[in-house]
């Protein structure tokens, strides 16, 4: 790609004539080659008309049309007028500087705009470029990811990227999810299993059969959310646009004020006018919005991209900036707290015997099963007895089960099982709540097994995290028992807790949290605009009622799920809580830096503003004040890019 | 109905900012926005009259920044 668009080619080739010519005419100024004659200043101000009308002729066309169509107080028609009070003060050379030093800071402000464009675009740069066809000779056609039809047999190539949603119908490898996942480590694909488009193929090759066209892929469709996402304006936006709104009238006004009233007051019109029509041009100049606009719309995009390159959509500026003041968090217990599946959570072990050993006899017993406890039994035995050793199963469904392990017979069950079998067991106190396996050699009780669906790995972590970051409180909502619910959440640190809900529950008890922070907040549309935010948490596929009532909803773990993606506000591409610090990090530091934006861009205008009016700044200063605000505010946005 | 549209050459936020506030104006509009960032506008209103609410939208942005072009 170039560098410049021929646009900008053109911009900069008339920067560049315009800038010599107004230095020669400069020079030839200072050197008194212009006559102090009428004659004189006409042919100065004619010489200096081709420089200002190289440089600013689209800036004075634009000016005109705008007349015509009522569109005062634009930048054009401010500059525009500026320019001819300088020209009408005599002050050529300065009318000209300030016209060139305007174009040149549009041109640089606008190569910052496309640059930080460009990378944000590169951020998310997961879309596929082509697709390898296979057509039913087998020969091999590339083609736009656009006329992939359903049932397409597409090749992957190592290296290349998945480009639309399909089955894996021969092969199987990793690929790298971590341009929608912010996941590192590479997934495991095999035959029958579904790949995700915008996938990186890792090492082997791989045919699939696309499941969807292009445009209903997960990357198209993500990609379309994040463009949709600056659309959803924030309020500090929305103050912003509405601030420039009135701001640039009121100058204009200040300006007119200024040029009329105090040569009237000083009582030497004639001899004052002129001075003060120079100062009221400086306020023109300086009444020009954009710098302020763009300051803040610039950060939030910025904001979404770095989110979304951790793998996090943010479907909005205005979620990311309540994502920055949570008040209250609340989150589903299984699949988003938890595993949502059993695991091995600890072993307790009888006189004599270590924990390895007691999961690998119940391991053997449980072989052939596959309830999910026993799944779970199986998966933590790291050193399995031989599967020809185990013979004489015996499963009593919902109770237990014997086998013989070689010479030994295990027993793996419940309390009425081990009664049943005539095993005596002690009283056991387990320190972890979950389903107690309790297990016997030989008729003699070695230890029991605890399983249960144990917390993430990091969650504790996350919502401690959350806490620190300023979030009030964390409360966990569930089906399970009380029990259960207890034990998880003095596990995870969190305070408050309700269980044994039912799915519809949990809306209600949203929606009195929210009832509570409104109340909190005080009555009228004032305070409810300032209260506490609430965020839910759910796995996005049952939670969707109760992510539509939350202030912000936040699904989990639901690439590839489009119900998910549409019911959410904000959506955690893998199933990591600990992603949630992270987001709201970048929330932060996305308000964080609008707001900078906003008191650097208001301070120099107003700084500006004054000394333009005391006559120290004049307008060319005004102009570097102006796009040299804007530039640096861009600068300052770019820093959401950093990884 | 909402469709999206690119837009070229919108080279200043505060434009994207006044093309927004018009096109929002245009009777049938229930909702429209205008992101300088992605340069891109999007229009939602009533399927009947979207068309010309679309040549309405045209016409505004043309008055806003006479060198912005829609792409329809």
């Amino acid at each position: 790609m170039d560098r410049f668009t021929e646009k900008q080619k053109k911009e900069l080739k008339e920067i560049g004539i315009a800038f010599v010519l107004f230095v020669i005419l400069m020079i030839a100024e200072h050197m008194g080659l212009f006559p102090d004659t009428t004659g004189g200043m006409i042919a100065e101000l004619l010489l200096y008309l081709v420089p200002y009308f190289i440089v600013g002729h689209d800036v004075v066309r634009k000016c005109l049309i705008g007349i015509k169509n009522r569109q005062l107080f634009d930048e054009s028609f401010l500059m525009t007028l500026a320019t001819i009070g300088a020209f009408g003060c005599r002050e050529f050379g300065e009318a000209v500087a300030v016209m060139l030093f305007y174009q040149v800071g549009e041109f640089f402000q606008g190569y910052a705009v496309g640059k930080s464009r460009g990378s944000i675009a590169d951020l998310m740069s997961m879309a596929p470029d082509f697709a390898n066809r296979e057509a039913e000779d087998g020969s091999i056609e590339v083609i736009d990811p656009d006329d992939i039809e359903v049932g397409d047999i597409l090749v992957i190539k190592p290296g290349e990227k998945v480009p639309t949603d399909g089955i894996v119908i021969e092969g199987s490898g990793f690929v790298n999810t971590s341009a929608l996942t912010g996941e590192s480590l590479p997934r495991l694909v095999s035959e029958g299993e579904q790949v995700i488009s915008g996938c990186i193929n890792g090492e082997t090759l791989l045919r699939i059969k696309a499941e969807k066209e292009f445009d209903d892929c997960t990357v198209s469709q993500i990609l379309e959310l994040v463009e949709e996402a600056s659309s959803r304006k924030s309020v500090t936006e929305n103050f912003i646009t509405r601030f420039a709104h009135y701001y640039t009238p009121a100058v204009v006004i200040a300006a007119v004020i200024l040029a009329f009233i105090p040569p009237l007051i000083s009582g030497h019109f004639t001899a004052e006018f002129g001075k003060w029509v120079l100062r009221a041009c400086t306020f023109l100049v300086i009444s020009c919005p954009c710098a302020l606009v763009i300051s803040v719309p610039l950060a939030f995009f910025g904001g979404i991209g770095a989110a979304s390159s951790k793998g996090v959509l943010v479907k909005g500026s205005n979620y990311l900036e309540l994502l920055a003041n949570l008040d209250t968090v609340v989150s589903d217990k299984t699949g988003t707290l938890t595993e949502g599946r059993f695991r091995v959570a600890t072993v307790e072990t009888a006189e004599g015997y270590d924990k390895d050993e007691i999961i690998r006899y119940a391991a053997a017993a449980e072989a052939g099963s596959t309830h999910p406890i026993a799944a779970a039994i199986i998966e933590a035995c790291d050193d399995p007895i031989a599967q020809s050793k185990i013979k004489d199963v015996r499963n009593v469904a919902g109770k237990g089960i014997t086998a013989k392990a070689g010479s030994d017979t295990i027993t793996v069950g419940n309390r009425g099982f081990f009664d049943e079998e005539g095993i005596n067991l002690p009283e056991i106190d387990a320190k972890v709540s979950g389903t107690n396996c309790y297990v016997a050699k030989n008729g003699k009780y070695i230890g029991t097994i605890i399983v249960a669906d144990v917390p993430k790995k990091g969650a504790k972590e996350a919502i401690s995290e959350m806490l620190k970051a300023g979030v009030r409180s964390v409360i966990m909502l569930t089906g399970d028992s009380e029990k259960v619910a207890s034990a998880v959440a003095a596990e995870l640190g969190i305070t408050e807790y309700r269980a044994e809900l039912l799915p519809q529950d949990k809306v209600s008890v949203v929606e009195d949290l929210l009832d509570g922070l409104r109340k909190e907040a005080g009555s009228g549309e004032k305070a409810d605009k300032k209260r506490g935010r609430l965020a839910f948490i759910g796995d996005g596929i049952n939670d969707a009622p109760v992510l539509s009532v939350a202030d912000v909803g936040i699904a989990m773990g639901s690439l590839g799920s489009d119900a998910a993606i549409e019911a959410a506000d904000v959506v955690i591409m893998d199933d990591d809580i600990g992603r949630m610090p992270a987001v709201m990090g970048i929330a932060r530091k996305t308000l964080g830096i609008s707001k900078q934006n906003i008191a650097f861009a208001l301070l120099v205008k107003f700084a500006c503003l004054v000394l333009g009016a005391l006559g120290i700044a004049n307008m060319w200063v005004a102009v570097f004040a102006d796009v040299g605000v804007a530039v640096i505010c861009i600068l300052n946005s770019m820093r959401m890019l950093k990884r | 109905m909402k469709k999206k549209f690119k837009l070229i050459d919108l080279d200043c936020a505060n434009c994207a900012a006044k093309m927004e506030e018009a096109v929002k104006k245009i009777d049938g509009v229930t909702d429209a926005s205008v992101s300088f960032m992605t340069q891109k506008m999007m229009i939602e209103a009533d399927d009947e009259i979207f068309d010309k609410v679309v040549d309405e939208a045209v016409k505004c942005i043309a008055k806003v920044e006479p060198d912005c072009k829609v792409v329809l």
